[in-house]
């Protein structure tokens, strides 16, 4: 039995960037949430599909380009 | 490994029969024998001492741990000459291991650096001294001059970043050497090698240099002769703290931690031992005949790191002594990212609280949540460390936590602080910054 | 009969300019208070902050396809000679010069900060804020070139219009003038270290260091660190 591999996408945030605008928290709450000093906590884990179209939105809108996109390949 | 006293050993720190060191050529030569580098790239000689220090374990001595010869691969692959960086910034303020060793055997870590040059292809050394460490640099250049005047190949020169915390972090220095910013960066991929400009660059602390360069004279067996199998070889501790003799001291690994503060003569009762750095972990001393090695240190949740071992002595209260140490590592933060520069000072703040005998019943609640929130979440490690260091002394001084946090705090938190905190580094300064949005 | 249809075109563009540039200026109003209150920390979950930076970038847009329809028929109306090169360079239209070179400094301005924030991923930060600032030179221009051009300037509409165009902006103006002084810029307790200071050299201590709740006097330093070993027999 083969074990197939799928290419999924993860969120990652780039700490040094961030500046706590807060839109992709706004964006994708499913995925990313704010600590108490307004900053993104981002869950890493391999995105549905049905939330990709969401994330590439809140990447495209975060004013510091602090979040980004990952491919992980992943089990299926 | 265990025997009465801590065995000595002179490999780094040689000195004459009468005690005396002689940190010139002729004693360095007359001390370790002499070593050929060739000038101009030589597989075959490359080949011998690679495989050398692969085969020695030898590993990291600046507090990642890792196999020295691991980064060469990775500067070897990248195809361009690299620039060989000696790191000998000991930023930690509780070590004095490098600039010892550099004071006492500047051409034992400078014949290092030529020997990692020669085989990754560098043509170039630096030696990055911390700009607060004149007598360092001073040792360092005279070293150079003497070499120079005996007509070795490769240029090295000596700079001087910013003597800060974070600026000894590899990614920091390279940052400086490339804008004169030492920030550290953010690095998703450890195998691909740092660079300045298109240049890479090969740091290694310089201990570890130094450990090269006797690896490259002896080879690894020789290496191999001390220390544990897991855990080949020596290395400089620095062991201060509530003791009579602090000092540099060179301890094969695998001793007992117990009997390398022993060693130092502690002044009475001991409630704990810093180990690694202000960024490391504090141990029982009930655990103190750990042996002091990566393995062991590792399950007692401690590191081993810069070769920290600091002695908290009963009379000092631990809270305390760790409320300071975190304070002084929010204000060494480099600013970049959010959760290191707010969370940092609110685990300092709960600290003090805790420390003073007012927490409120939340105060440790809060202190575990920040933690979670703040460890992982920056771009160097800087923060992780300083959990860790919190996480370990709420275990270890578990007794006196719960006393504190029920507002019985001890007397020791008024005695004079054992730490070193470099002079002038300002704690608690206010500071503008310029929230955007922000939590409402 | 063709006099008759070449006027009743002529009178056409003459209106589509007028119309085009009232709905210009009204949507570069929208715009413009839309972006002086993007500070503003009212977030709720029916007005996200991402979606008033959204309707900011899309009000100017629509204000742009405007302005080129307004600034198109400008040019190829034949009664008023305003000519190509007024488009972009100011005070060079043979029509009422000043007013119009009004008109095109605040498209030359409004063409600056779209194209810096079009390529906003591709500058550097400093210079896309520096170009956006730009942005507050656009609207005062359009208004005095909108009073000062326009036929309807007289008319009651039009004065209502830009009446409530700069009660809004004036009001927007003074609450972020208000807003940028108390809650902007927070004093946080921390180290000697801002985000904007890279470590190139050590930071200034302190005149007097605040009330420490706990340190007693400090030890002295370890100064001499010296070695313990013996010399290696091998």
């Amino acid at each position: 039995m083969s074990r197939a591999t799928a290419t999924r996408v993860a969120l990652r945030v780039d700490p040094v960037a961030c500046d706590a605008y807060g839109f992709c928290a706004e964006l994708l709450p499913e995925r990313i949430t704010l600590d108490e000093w307004g900053y993104p906590v981002v869950d890493g884990r391999p995105l549905d599909p049905d939330l990709v179209e969401l994330a590439t939105r809140a990447a495209a809108e975060c004013p510091r380009r602090a979040l980004h996109l990952e491919r992980v390949v992943g089990p299926a | 490994m265990t025997t009465d006293t801590l065995p000595r050993t002179g490999r780094l720190l040689a000195t004459a029969p009468d005690g005396s060191s002689d940190p010139g050529l002729a004693a360095h030569l007359a001390a370790h024998g002499p070593l050929v580098v060739p000038p101009r790239d030589d597989r075959a000689w490359s080949h011998t001492v690679w495989r050398e220090v692969a085969e020695s374990g030898l590993t990291g001595r600046g507090g990642g741990g890792f196999p020295a010869a691991a980064k060469w691969d990775a500067v070897t692959r990248s195809g361009r000459r690299p620039l060989v960086v000696v790191n000998a910034m000991e930023g930690e303020p509780a070590s004095a291991k490098d600039r010892t060793l550099l004071t006492r055997s500047p051409h034992l870590v400078l014949d290092g650096a030529e020997v990692a040059a020669a085989l990754s292809g560098a043509r170039q050394v630096v030696v990055c001294v911390a700009d607060d460490q004149d007598g360092v640099a001073r040792a360092v250049e005279r070293a150079i001059a003497e070499r120079d005047r005996a007509g070795r190949s490769r240029p090295v020169s000596v700079v001087r970043p910013p003597a800060r915390y974070v600026a000894g972090e590899e990614s920091a220095l390279a940052a400086w050497l490339e804008r004169g910013e030492a920030l550290p960066a953010l690095r998703v991929d450890k195998s691909v090698a740092l660079r300045v400009g298109r240049r890479p660059v090969l740091v290694h602390n310089a201990e570890t240099l130094a450990q090269v360069a006797l690896v490259a004279r002896h080879g690894a067996a020789w290496f191999r002769g001390r220390g544990t199998p897991e855990a080949p070889g020596t290395t400089l501790v620095t062991v201060s703290g509530g003791v009579g003799r602090p000092s540099v001291v060179e301890v094969e690994l695998g001793t007992p931690v117990v009997d390398v503060v022993a060693a130092a003569e502690p002044l009475g009762p001991v409630s704990g031992i810093l180990l690694g750095g202000y960024g490391g972990a504090w141990l029982d001393p009930a655990h103190a005949s750990v042996p002091y090695a990566p393995g062991p240190l590792r399950d007692v949740g401690a590191t081993l790191g810069v070769g920290i071992v600091c002695v908290l002595p009963a009379t000092s209260c631990g809270i305390a002594e760790t409320a300071r140490i975190v304070r002084y590592m929010a204000g060494e933060s480099a600013g970049q990212c959010g959760p290191c520069v707010f969370g940092l000072p609110a685990i300092a703040d709960d600290l003090e609280l805790l420390a003073a005998g007012r927490g409120d019943p939340a105060v440790l609640a809060r202190l575990e949540d920040r933690c979670g929130a703040v460890a992982g979440r920056g771009a160097c490690r800087h923060p992780d460390g300083v959990v860790r260091l919190v996480r370990s002394a709420l275990a270890v001084f578990a007794d006196d936590v719960r006393d504190h946090a029920a507002g019985r705090p001890c007397a020791g938190r008024h005695a004079a602080s054992v730490l070193r905190f470099p002079t002038g580094a300002p704690v608690g300064a206010p500071v503008t910054v310029t929230v955007r949005g922000g939590a409402a | 009969m063709l006099a008759a249809t070449s006027t009743s075109l002529t009178t056409s563009i003459w209106y589509t300019i007028r119309a085009t540039g009232v709905v210009a200026l009204v949507l570069l109003t929208v715009t413009t208070v839309l972006g002086l209150l993007s500070a503003s920390r009212v977030r709720t979950r029916r007005w996200p902050a991402f979606a008033q930076v959204d309707l900011h970038k899309r009000a100017t847009l629509f204000a742009l396809v405007f302005l080129g329809l307004h600034v198109l028929t400008a040019v190829v109306d034949s009664y008023v000679h305003v000519g190509l090169l007024a488009v972009l360079v100011p005070f060079v239209s043979p029509y009422q010069t000043f007013w119009t070179g009004l008109g095109t400094i605040a498209v030359d301005l409004l063409v600056a900060v779209a194209v810096s924030s079009a390529l906003r991923q591709r500058i550097a930060p400093r210079t896309w804020r520096g170009l956006h600032w730009l942005a507050y030179g656009c609207w005062p221009f359009a208004m005095a070139h909108a009073l000062g051009t326009g036929t309807d300037a007289a008319q009651l509409w039009m004065d209502a219009v830009a009446a409530a165009c700069t009660i809004a902006v004036l009001c927007a103006l003074v609450w972020r003038i208000g807003d940028h002084r108390t809650t902007r810029e927070e004093e946080v307790r921390l180290g000697a270290v801002t985000r904007a200071v890279p470590l190139r050299q050590r930071p200034p201590a302190p005149a007097s260091a605040p009330p420490d709740l706990v340190t007693g006097p400090r030890r002295p330093t370890v100064t001499t660190a010296t070695a313990l070993l013996e010399r290696d027999p091998r």
